[in-house]
Order: C-alpha cells, then sequence, then structure tokens
C-alpha cells in the first residue's frame, strides 16, 4: 500500500510540505520562519519547503517538468537546477528543502547553463515534431525550449539517430506517443498516488527506460484523463480530441461540470460553435485540479441526439413544428388541464433557473405537484425540509481534516470520483480511517469492512467492532451516506439510523460546526431541486393515486416515469436537450440546451451554488430552458415576471439567497430540530445496500449526455474487455485487516 | 583543447575545496585526544604478514566459524560489545578508517550520526556488497573466504550504531559467495553469535541475506536501499539522507563490506593499531584489486599510501612489456578518472593524493593499460558500460550516457570530427553535476581525462 507511515512522514516534512500546505484549513501554530534569499531578494519562508516554493513567494517561476504541486516530487528532470552559494553542484530546487540563510542565484551563468545542457539533453531524442504534436501550443517543452534550448542542434542524426519507443495503447481515451516522453514520471506519479491505480510504471532503464501500463491494457481508472493535463510534452494526449483543435484557435469559456454532484470547476475548449474539449479548473475546495473522465470525455455526447426542433407527435409519429405551434399546444393543455392533473418532473441535469421558472409557472396554474426524478427520504416531512438532512454538511475539503470516515451504500470513487481521490489523499497524508457499509468495492484504499446491510449501522451505534472504536475516538468523524441507498422503502429509517449514529458522535464533538453526517448526492441539479423546493421521487406518480393528464419532464431521462405508470391518456411534455427515455414518451419536445450553452445555477452536494457560463450556442432551434418555460408562460396567458438573466438571478435570490452567492457554501442550520424530526420514524432497517455503480464499466454511461457519447460507449466496452483479460488480476477488495 | 585545460583546473578547484571541508569535519573528530605527535612515517609498505587483516584472503583455509575462529575471528567479541557504542566509535574515530566503497567518508563520523535518542523507529545497517564496480574483486574475497569477519563486523558496527538488524545486499551474481556467506551467518546464530542475546551480552540482532538482480547502480545506497525495499532500483533524493529516513523508512547506514570487515580487527588491535598505517588521514591496511596489463593479477592487502608502482612491480610482477610500456592506469575502479603515465610513477595510492592528480582511490581497483591498448576503444567500453547501467532516472545521465557512448565508438571508428572532441568534453560536463546520484559523474570522468589528454 502507498501510505506511509506516520514517523516517515513527520521526518518528511521537505518532501510533503506540498501537501500540508494544501490542506489550508489547518491552523496549527506557525513555526518560526527562516529567512533566505533567492536572487538578492530577502525572503521569509517556512522551514521545510523546497527552494522552487520559496522562489514562487517572490515572483520567481522556475522552469521544471518532472515537479508537480500535487504530486510527490521527483526531482529527475534537473530542469530546475539553481545555484546555491557555497554548494560545488547546482541543485535541483524542487527537491532541495531552504535552509537558513541560503543564497539562491536563480538567473546566474551556471544555473543558465546547467538547464541549457538539461534541455539540450531533453531534446537530442525528442522527434521535434511539434508541427504534428497535439500538445504544440500548449507544451512545456516547446515553451521552456525557447529560453533554454539551443538554435541548432549538435546531435549527429546521420550517425546516431534517435532513440524510437513503441506507441502504447492505453485505452479509449489515452492517446500516446512515446517517442516524445521525456520520462519525467508525473503519469506514474498520478497513477499511483491520486487515481490509486498502480497500472502506469516504468520499465527498462537508462535510455531503454520506458513508460507504460506494463503489459498492453486498458489504463483502468476514471480518472485516467488526467495524465493528459500532466504530461509537460505531448507524450500522452486527448485520444477523442486529436487532430481537432491548437489551443490557440480555440476559445475558452469557464463552467461547472454536471456529471456528478460535486461540481467540478472546468474550462470548456470551443471554436466556432463546437465544443472541442473540456479541461478542468482549478479550485481547491471542489476539484482541487482533477476532473474525471466522464466530465472531460463527454463533449462527444453532447453532439449526438440532440433534440434540434420542437416536435409535436401526430399519429404516433413525432413531427418537426416550430416554437410557436408547439408553446401554443402545451400553453393550451395547460390551461385546459385542471391544477391536481398536471405535475412536473425535473432530471438530474436541470439547471436552477430552468427548476425555478417551472415551479412558478406550474405555481401560476395552482399546481403544486412538482417532483425530481432522483428520489429521496421525506421522513414524516422532516427529510428535505432541513437542509441539513441532504446535503455534505462537512464538505468536500472537510474529508482532509476528519480522522475517521464511514461511508454507507455508496461507491465514491465511481459517484464522485474527484471526492474519491480526495478521500485518498486524506488516507495517505493524513490518516484517515475508513469504513464502509455496503457492497464491498474497490475504493483504491483501505478500508474496514463493517458490513453489507444496513443492519451493520446498530453494531456502530452500539459500539460494537473495532471501527466503532475508531469512529468514537476520532475528533472529527465523517458519515457519508449515498443518496442510492436511500431511495426505495427504507430510505428514511435508514437515514434516521445515520442520524442518531451522527447525534451519538457530534455530542462529544466540542467543535460544534462539525455536523458529522453528509449525503452523497448522485446527480448535480438535486441540492438546488430540494432547496427550491420540489419533492423528491415520483412515487406519487407511479401509484396510480393520482390521476395526471399533463405530465410536463423538464429533462428527466432516467425513464423513473413511463407510460405504463401514467396511462396512454396523459400528455407528456418532454423539455431536454437529448433524445432519450424522456423524448420517447414524450407528446411535444422543447428542445432545451445541455450545460455548455446556458448561463445557469448548480448548487453541488456540499450547497455550494455554481455557475456556468455558455460557451457555445445550443444547436438547431433549442433555447435556454428558462427562456422557454418563460415563453410558455406568456402563450398560456401568466407570464413570469422575468425576462433577462438578472431579472431570473432576482427570482433565484428571492426563493433562496444562497442561490446566487456564487462560489460560497450556505451552511445548513437546525440539526437539532432534524434530529427531532427523523428520530420519530426511527424504526429498524434491513436492507442490502448496493450501489448502482460497482464496477468500472458502470462508470461511464450515467445520464442523457454520456448515453449519447460514442467515446463513453467505447469506454464501456474496453472496461467490460479489461475485466475479462484473464492475465489481469481481479482488483483487491480491500480491507483494513490486510493493509500494511 | 585550451577550453578544456581550464575546464579541468577548474575542477581541480572544486575537488580539492570538497576535500576541504571533508578534511576539516574530520580533524575535528579524530583531533580530539590529541595525543603527542609522532613522526609521520615517510615511506609506505610492503605490510607485514602480523598487520594483514584478511589472513585468508585466498580462500588457503578453511572459511568456515572454527577456521575463521582459528584466525582469531569471534574473540572477545562479548567484550567489545560490552564495552558500549561510544567505546566503538571512539575506536574507530581514532582508527582514521574512511568508508571503503569509494567516497571515503570517515567511518566512525557516519557511524556516530546514527547515534540519536530512539523515536520509535528501529535502526538499520545495510552492507553494500553489491560488488559491481568494473576492475572491483575485494568484497567477494572476503565473503567467500572470510564471511565471519563480515559478521562480526556486521554485529560490531550494529552495536556502534544501535542498530537491529543488518542487511547485507549481495550481488546477484556472487551467488556463491551468497551461499558461503548464508552459511557462515547460519553458523554464528548456532554459536549464539547472533540472534537473541548476541554473544551473551543482552543484544539483539540479526544479519539477513538479500540477493540484487544484477543492477549496477544498486551499489549506490539509496538505489541500494530502494532496491532492498523490492521497489526498482533508483536512487533517491537527498535529502533526506539514510541516517534520516533509509531502509523502510527508518535510519539507515550503508556500509562498504570491507569497512564492516575491518571494523573487528580494529576493535580488538585498537584504533591507534589501524592508524599506524598510511599517511596522515589516509589510514589503515586496504584490499587493492590489480588488474590488466599485468603479469600477475591479483587482490592483495597492502598498506594505505603504498606507491602505485610499488604496488604493481611488487604484487603483480610489473606490466606486461615493462613499466616503460604503461600507456595509463584507472587506479580505482572505472569511476575514477585514468592516470596518464607520467603520473603513475611517483604517484601514492591513498584518497587525498589521487584527488591532487584529479583522480580517485574509489574501490581501490588498479586497471593497468599497456601501449598494446587502444586507450579510445577502453574508454568507449566504458561508456558503453555506463549507458547500460544508467538507471535512467534523471535526464542528464539517461540522455548523457547513451550520447557519449554514440559518439566514443565513432571516435573508434574514425566517423567523428576533431571539433567533436571539444563537444564531448563539453556534453560531459553537462552531466556532471547535475544528477541525483553520482553515476553521471563517474561516466563523465573517464571521458573528460581521456579527452584532455589522448584524442
Amino acid at each position: 500500500m502507498y501510505r506511509v507511515p506516520q514517523l516517515t512522514r513527520l521526518a518528511t516534512t521537505g518532501a510533503r510540505i506540498v501537501t500540508s500546505s494544501a490542506r489550508g484549513q489547518q491552523t496549527a501554530a506557525a513555526p518560526e520562519k527562516i529567512e533566505v534569499f533567492i536572487d538578492g531578494k530577502k525572503v521569509l519562508v517556512e522551514p521545510g519547503m523546497t527552494i522552487l516554493q520559496a522562489c514562487a513567494l517572490v515572483g520567481v517561476d522556475i522552469p521544471r517538468f518532472c515537479y508537480h504541486d500535487r504530486l510527490s516530487i521527483a526531482g529527475n528532470c534537473r530542469m530546475c537546477l539553481v545555484e546555491v552559494e557555497k554548494s560545488i553542484k547546482p541543485v535541483a530546487s524542487c527537491a532541495m528543502p531552504v535552509m537558513k540563510g541560503m543564497r539562491v542565484k536563480t538567473d546566474s551563468p551556471l544555473t543558465k547553463k546547467a538547464r541549457e545542457g538539461v534541455m539540450e539533453f531533453l531534446l537530442v531524442n525528442h522527434p521535434l515534431d511539434c508541427p504534428i504534436c497535439d500538445q504544440g501550443g500548449e507544451c512545456d517543452l516547446q515553451d521552456q525550449s525557447m529560453g533554454f534550448g539551443s538554435d541548432r542542434g549538435r546531435h549527429q542524426n546521420q550517425y546516431d539517430g534517435k532513440r524510437a519507443v513503441e506507441d502504447k495503447n492505453m485505452g479509449p481515451l489515452v492517446k500516446t506517443s512515446m517517442n516524445r516522453c521525456i520520462q519525467c514520471t508525473r503519469c506514474i506519479r498520478f497513477a499511483n498516488e491520486v487515481a490509486g491505480v498502480p497500472d502506469l510504471g516504468s520499465t527498462g532503464r537508462g535510455n531503454d527506460m520506458q513508460i507504460g501500463t506494463y503489459v498492453d491494457k486498458f489504463f483502468a481508472s476514471e480518472l485516467s484523463g488526467n495524465v493528459i493535463d500532466l504530461c509537460p510534452v505531448g507524450a500522452l494526449t486527448n485520444k477523442p480530441y486529436s487532430f481537432m483543435a491548437r489551443p490557440w484557435e480555440t476559445r475558452k469559456t469557464e463552467s461547472v461540470d454536471v456529471m456528478d454532484a460535486l461540481g467540478s470547476n472546468i474550462v470548456i475548449s470551443h471554436r466556432t460553435g463546437e465544443v472541442m474539449r473540456i479541461i478542468p479548473r482549478m479550485n481547491d475546495d471542489v476539484n482541487e485540479e482533477w476532473i474525471s473522465d466522464k466530465t472531460r470525455f463527454v463533449t462527444d455526447g453532447l453532439k449526438r441526439q440532440r433534440l434540434l426542433a420542437p416536435m409535436i407527435k401526430e399519429g404516433g409519429q413525432l413531427k418537426q413544428v416550430d416554437w410557436e405551434e408547439a408553446l401554443y399546444v402545451v400553453a393550451r393543455k395547460l390551461r385546459q388541464t385542471p391544477a391536481d392533473q398536471i405535475a412536473g418532473v425535473a432530471g438530474g441535469l436541470v439547471d436552477t433557473e430552468a427548476l425555478v421558472a417551472l415551479k412558478d409557472l406550474l405555481n401560476r396554474f395552482n399546481c403544486e405537484n412538482l417532483y425530481t426524478e432522483e428520489s429521496f427520504p421525506t421522513v414524516n416531512g422532516g427529510g428535505i425540509d432541513l437542509r441539513t438532512n441532504y446535503i455534505m454538511n462537512d464538505r468536500i475539503m472537510g474529508v482532509e481534516d476528519s480522522d475517521a470516515l464511514l461511508l454507507i451504500g455508496t461507491n465514491p470513487r465511481y459517484e464522485a470520483p474527484v471526492f474519491n481521490a480526495r478521500i485518498r489523499k486524506s488516507f495517505i497524508h493524513y490518516n484517515l480511517d475508513v469504513g464502509l457499509i455496503g457492497s464491498p468495492v474497490d475504493l483504491t484504499y483501505d478500508y474496514d469492512h463493517v458490513g453489507t446491510n444496513a443492519k451493520a449501522l446498530d453494531d456502530l451505534l452500539a459500539g460494537k467492532g473495532s471501527f466503532a472504536e475508531k469512529l468514537k475516538s476520532a475528533k472529527k468523524p465523517m458519515v457519508v451516506v449515498g443518496a442510492g441507498v436511500l431511495q426505495g422503502p427504507q430510505g428514511a429509517a435508514l437515514l434516521a439510523k445515520v442520524h442518531q449514529l451522527a447525534d451519538q458522535l457530534r455530542s462529544k464533538q466540542s467543535d460544534k460546526s462539525w455536523k458529522v453526517v453528509n449525503v452523497l448526492q448522485r446527480v448535480a441539479g438535486q441540492v438546488a431541486a430540494l432547496d427550491i423546493g420540489y419533492k423528491p421521487s415520483v412515487e406519487a406518480l407511479r401509484d396510480g393515486k393520482k390521476s395526471i393528464k399533463l405530465l410536463f419532464l423538464l429533462g428527466a431521462d432516467e425513464a423513473s416515469v413511463s407510460r405504463r405508470d401514467i396511462g396512454s391518456d396523459t400528455f407528456v411534455v418532454y423539455q431536454g436537450h437529448h433524445g432519450d427515455a424522456g423524448a420517447e414518451i414524450a407528446d411535444v419536445i422543447l428542445p432545451g440546451a445541455a450545460y455548455t450553452e446556458k448561463e445557469s445555477t448548480y448548487v453541488n452536494t456540499e450547497g455550494r451554488s455554481q455557475k456556468t457560463l455558455p460557451a457555445v450556442q445550443p444547436p438547431g432551434l433549442a433555447r435556454v430552458d428558462w427562456k422557454i418555460l418563460r415563453a410558455l408562460s406568456e402563450i398560456a396567458g401568466k407570464a413570469l415576471p422575468y425576462s433577462s438573466i438578472q431579472e431570473m438571478r432576482q427570482r433565484l435570490a428571492q426563493v433562496a439567497p444562497h442561490l446566487t452567492r456564487y462560489g460560497e457554501v450556505q451552511e445548513a442550520n437546525y440539526l437539532k430540530q432534524s434530529m427531532e424530526l427523523t428520530e420519530k420514524s426511527s424504526s429498524a432497517v434491513n436492507a442490502e445496500l448496493k450501489p448502482a455503480q460497482l464496477e468500472l464499466a458502470d462508470f461511464y454511461m450515467t445520464n442523457s449526455i454520456t448515453r449519447a457519447s460514442p467515446t463513453m460507449a467505447e469506454c464501456v466496452r474496453a472496461a467490460r474487455k479489461h475485466q475479462q483479460n484473464p492475465h489481469i488480476e481481479q482488483p483487491k477488495r480491500h480491507t483494513a485487516a490486510s493493509a500494511m | 583543447m585550451a577550453s578544456s585545460l581550464t575546464g579541468l583546473g577548474g575542477r581541480l578547484a572544486v575537488k580539492s575545496g570538497y576535500l576541504h571541508s571533508l578534511s576539516r569535519g574530520f580533524a575535528a573528530t579524530a583531533g580530539a585526544p590529541a595525543p603527542e605527535k609522532k613522526p609521520e612515517k615517510t615511506t609506505y609498505g610492503p605490510l607485514k604478514d602480523q598487520d594483514r587483516i584478511f589472513t585468508n584472503l585466498y580462500g588457503r583455509h578453511d572459511y568456515r566459524i572454527k577456521g575463521a575462529m582459528s584466525r582469531g575471528d569471534w574473540y572477545k567479541t562479548k567484550e567489545i560489545i560490552l564495552k558500549g557504542s561510544e567505546w566503538i566509535l571512539k575506536e574507530m574515530s581514532a582508527s582514521g578508517l574512511r568508508g571503503r566503497g569509494g567516497a571515503g567518508f570517515p567511518s566512525g563520523m557516519k557511524w556516530g550520526f546514527m547515534n540519536k535518542p530512539f523515536d520509535g523507529r528501529p535502526k538499520y545497517l545495510v552492507v553494500n556488497a553489491d560488488e559491481g564496480e568494473p576492475g572491483t574483486c575485494k568484497d567477494r574475497e572476503i565473503m567467500r573466504h572470510d564471511p565471519h569477519k563480515l559478521i562480526e563486523g556486521c554485529l560490531i558496527a550494529g552495536v556502534a550504531m544501535g542498530a537491529r538488524a543488518a542487511y547485507i545486499y549481495i550481488r546477484g551474481e556472487f551467488y556463491n559467495e551468497a551461499v558461503c556467506l548464508q552459511e557462515a551467518i547460519h553458523e554464528a546464530y548456532q554459536a549464539g553469535y547472533l540472534g537473541k542475546d548476541c554473544c551473551g551480552t543482552g543484544y539483539n540482532f540479526d544479519v539477513f541475506v538479500h540477493r540484487g538482480a544484477g543492477a549496477y547502480i544498486c551499489g549506490e545506497e539509496t538505489a541500494l536501499i530502494e532496491s532492498l525495499e523490492g521497489k526498482q532500483g533508483k536512487p533517491r533524493l537527498k535529502p533526506p539522507f539514510p541516517a534520516d529516513i533509509g531502509v523502510f523508512g527508518c535510519p539507515t547506514t550503508v556500509a562498504n563490506v570491507e569497512t564492516v570487515a575491518v571494523a573487528p580487527t580494529i576493535c580488538r588491535r585498537g584504533g591507534a593499531w589501524f592508524a599506524s598505517f598510511g599517511r596522515e588521514r589516509n589510514r589503515g591496511t586496504k584490499l587493492f584489486c590489480i588488474s590488466g596489463h599485468v603479469n600477475n593479477p591479483c587482490t592483495v592487502e597492502e598498506e594505505m599510501s603504498v606507491p602505485l608502482k610499488d604496488l604493481i612491480e611488487r604484487h603483480c610482477g610489473g606490466v606486461i612489456g615493462g613499466w616503460d610500456n604503461l600507456q595509463a592506469i584507472i587506479p580505482g575502479g572505472s569511476s575514477v578518472p585514468l592516470l596518464p603515465r607520467s603520473i603513475c610513477d611517483t604517484v601514492l595510492m591513498d584518497f587525498d593524493s589521487l584527488v591532487a592528480v584529479q583522480s580517485g582511490l574509489g574501490t581501490a581497483a588498479v586497471i593497468v593499460m599497456n601501449k598494446q591498448v587502444d586507450i579510445v576503444k577502453c574508454i568507449a567500453r566504458l561508456a558503453l558500460f555506463y549507458k547500460h547501467e544508467s538507471c535512467g532516472q534523471c535526464t542528464p545521465c539517461r540522455e548523457g550516457c547513451s550520447w557519449l557512448n554514440k559518439m566514443m565508438w565513432r571516435f573508434v571508428d574514425g566517423k567523428a570530427r576533431p571539433s567533436e572532441i571539444d563537444m564531448i568534453w563539453e556534453l560531459s560536463k553537462q552531466i556532471e553535476g547535475h544528477t541525483i546520484c553520482a553515476l553521471g559523474d563517474a561516466a563523465a570522468w573517464p571521458i573528460q581525462v581521456s579527452a584532455s589528454f589522448y584524442f
């Protein structure tokens, strides 16, 4: 296991400083700062910092290839050599801790010469195929060779030749061109440290050293795409994006991802109205600088199966119409149908603006039947009335401060891959103890498997078992329950049990802001929908008690409501961006915009509201969702009082002020009250807790966009094939007993 | 060529600077008792038979415990252990023993680094028996013919540094040696010298043998540690040094076989006895391995500071074709720069005098080349060796060694331009001092010197 013993970690403050500084919330008494001189400039730095970090403090950028803030230090590219007074040799600034009174020269002739030497060596076996290399324009080697490279080579090509390395097949996502590799080992370190799959490594030695997966196999990780960003050269590039665009041709729009409930921050690169690729944007509170493969490679899903024009079903056949006609038909139905026979169902990808607009619209018609596809227990009305019950109260960052984590019925590795990477980070660097109740899955770190059945919670409540001890003695325990297992008839009781456990743990807490209980949502729109007042679960529609005559599906594509549930005479309106399960049963289709095409608000599982920005126009006749609803309201004769995004936002703020406080987390209150409410319904639970995504093949296709993506389909195929490969050992079930 | 010569001068300054700092450190520890100054010797060698430490170097006697004890091993080991760590360290410092693995760091000081308060982690002694340096064959003789010296040395060194166990990392190719060593360890356990309550002193100490897999770089101490931990043998960054974080994350000292093996004799006969050999700061006896164009290649124990010419004439029957037929000598294994004939006449075989002529004692593996040899081809062969053994971790060594190798073979074939002589010298400068470990330096040095003298 990768985990380092505690003492080692204490002693390697130099090597670990990166991670400890990344853990911003720690407020231990700062050790005395020491004085160093960078190019004669005095700077006070914390002991244990590296020279490179000290240089960054005074704004001196040291060229580097192998060094990366979030990975361990390899110190092998030697590009960051600097001269240090009283040292005979230039030192690698990325690895050398500062010492008192150290005088560093970052632009002396010796430093420059050393870097030029290293650059010459890096280029001697590099193919110099920049014109056909996808990294061109954003290549560290290209950039730094401008500063330290020579204008001519001394290499005698005709005699000595260049190294040729066979390209590796790492699956459908990562394209390799190993001739370009400079052996910085960033990808290896990422795979081993962050992603937790020891698939990548180096073979051979000396000039024959190669980076690869040892044998020809799929790089089976849900975070594999990040090696593309990490690779400083063009050795690992984005396979679906290959030869598509140059970085200087594309425009960049900062946005937010909706593939899971974390709301990873992304940058959308687009050119001429087409999304070319998605890359991560740094946000230490949410996704650091990683994104999952689904987030990154979903782009081609945005271009296929799109609903391009309004449609009306005539004689069982959907027929393209213009907006006026479609809206008129829907408006007439709205006016004609009695309020209690109208219902709206919102899917998981729907933005807050559209949710509010739909709610406002149906409310105007005295209809309160607004549901979300993703269900959630409504414990005696208490489950969703108090926000504590459905958000991740201790936040994503919190897991780094936590010392014991209990996962219940969730597989964060696939439900929220970036969060799982954060758990792993905390496990490795901060000694987090992890326990799991639910199906034993490979989480990339060791955990105590407390049980598969929810009954195991009773044991924990009674203090039985070794993990109960760990939880009890923890200073900041966290309980994370997956929203998936809270669905179904026993969900309410399970949530109550979780609350009881959390309350028990909380009672010993000195820090009252630490809430212990956390819910990991699965879809991006859920928290906002619950914040606004949608009722979770469409059970009410399915059990036939209500006779719904007009069903408005807002991006509801998970087939939670089928024709069988509602009867053939129900008029179904589907508004959304993909022709998926929702459009299949629709009588009218109103084409909406995907998350890359609209300015909208999403609230992630911690309750952090974030804003997407439109990168491209919605395709065809598709329009931004809240505007469609606004137009519909006008035709239906109950015009909603907002006609611009600013006015829309004002309305959001009216409904719930936190929705427009972008980037911030609105904390949930009324913890005590939520306890009181939930305890009433406390009863025994006996359910196998099985998250929906158990293995990698389950990960790729989870919503209408990913289902439309050929890349994702290929990934599923690759993952399945990978599993059947007899030469690859099946992932170990991690248990703490076998650890270390 | 002018540029290369000035560069050499620069290197000399750099090297003597390094030595200067070393000597200061050494004097500070060794000079503490300050006895009355004896007049220094001016001639060195030959070593008298009664002063030899390795009395079964040629395997004429029994290597097993019975034979070893008859040669004085395991004699009063208990008493030595009971005298304690302080005393052993004092004797080692007084002896002036410098590490025999090549770098020549004062052993007493190095072992003293481990004397830190216990922090919950066990300490380890790792013995570097990965003798892969071309030309070197001294540790092998110790391990197959005098293994008990090494094992006893492990125990004593272990006591000196408070180590819990010793790992002997033996070169994979030394199969028979590993067998002998393992057998000897078995005997020592049976005799109660190792294990729980060693020699009845209450000290617990284990010795393990770990066989390598045949990589030269695993002789570098941090690469050896990595390899011992089961990883690829790639040198670690320093700091942290092994004395802080070594094998399995615990404080570790890595010492050469010969260094460890002489420790018991030094403790028995006293540091002063050992210090009576050799020049100031280059004390003791040393195993020299002479190979190449001599009439009688051999491994021999001699006094430090013995003149190179004496060593070859006396023990090896001279250079093939006579001393005048000598072309060059590599005095300390392939990792040190070679000496042209003119220097070989007078140079003394010790750390300081070899450094003064821009070479080094290294492992004291003397490789003799007479005038029938194509020196460029010899250097090219060394370049090939380093290219093959570079671990590939850091850029200058990975890319540089293969580039040097290709160029050297072009020199051999006559396919190079004269301007490339200066270029190869520059390239070697671009490698030297820019790498994680010293392999890059070692690859660069032979080429640098030969570029200065022979091309």
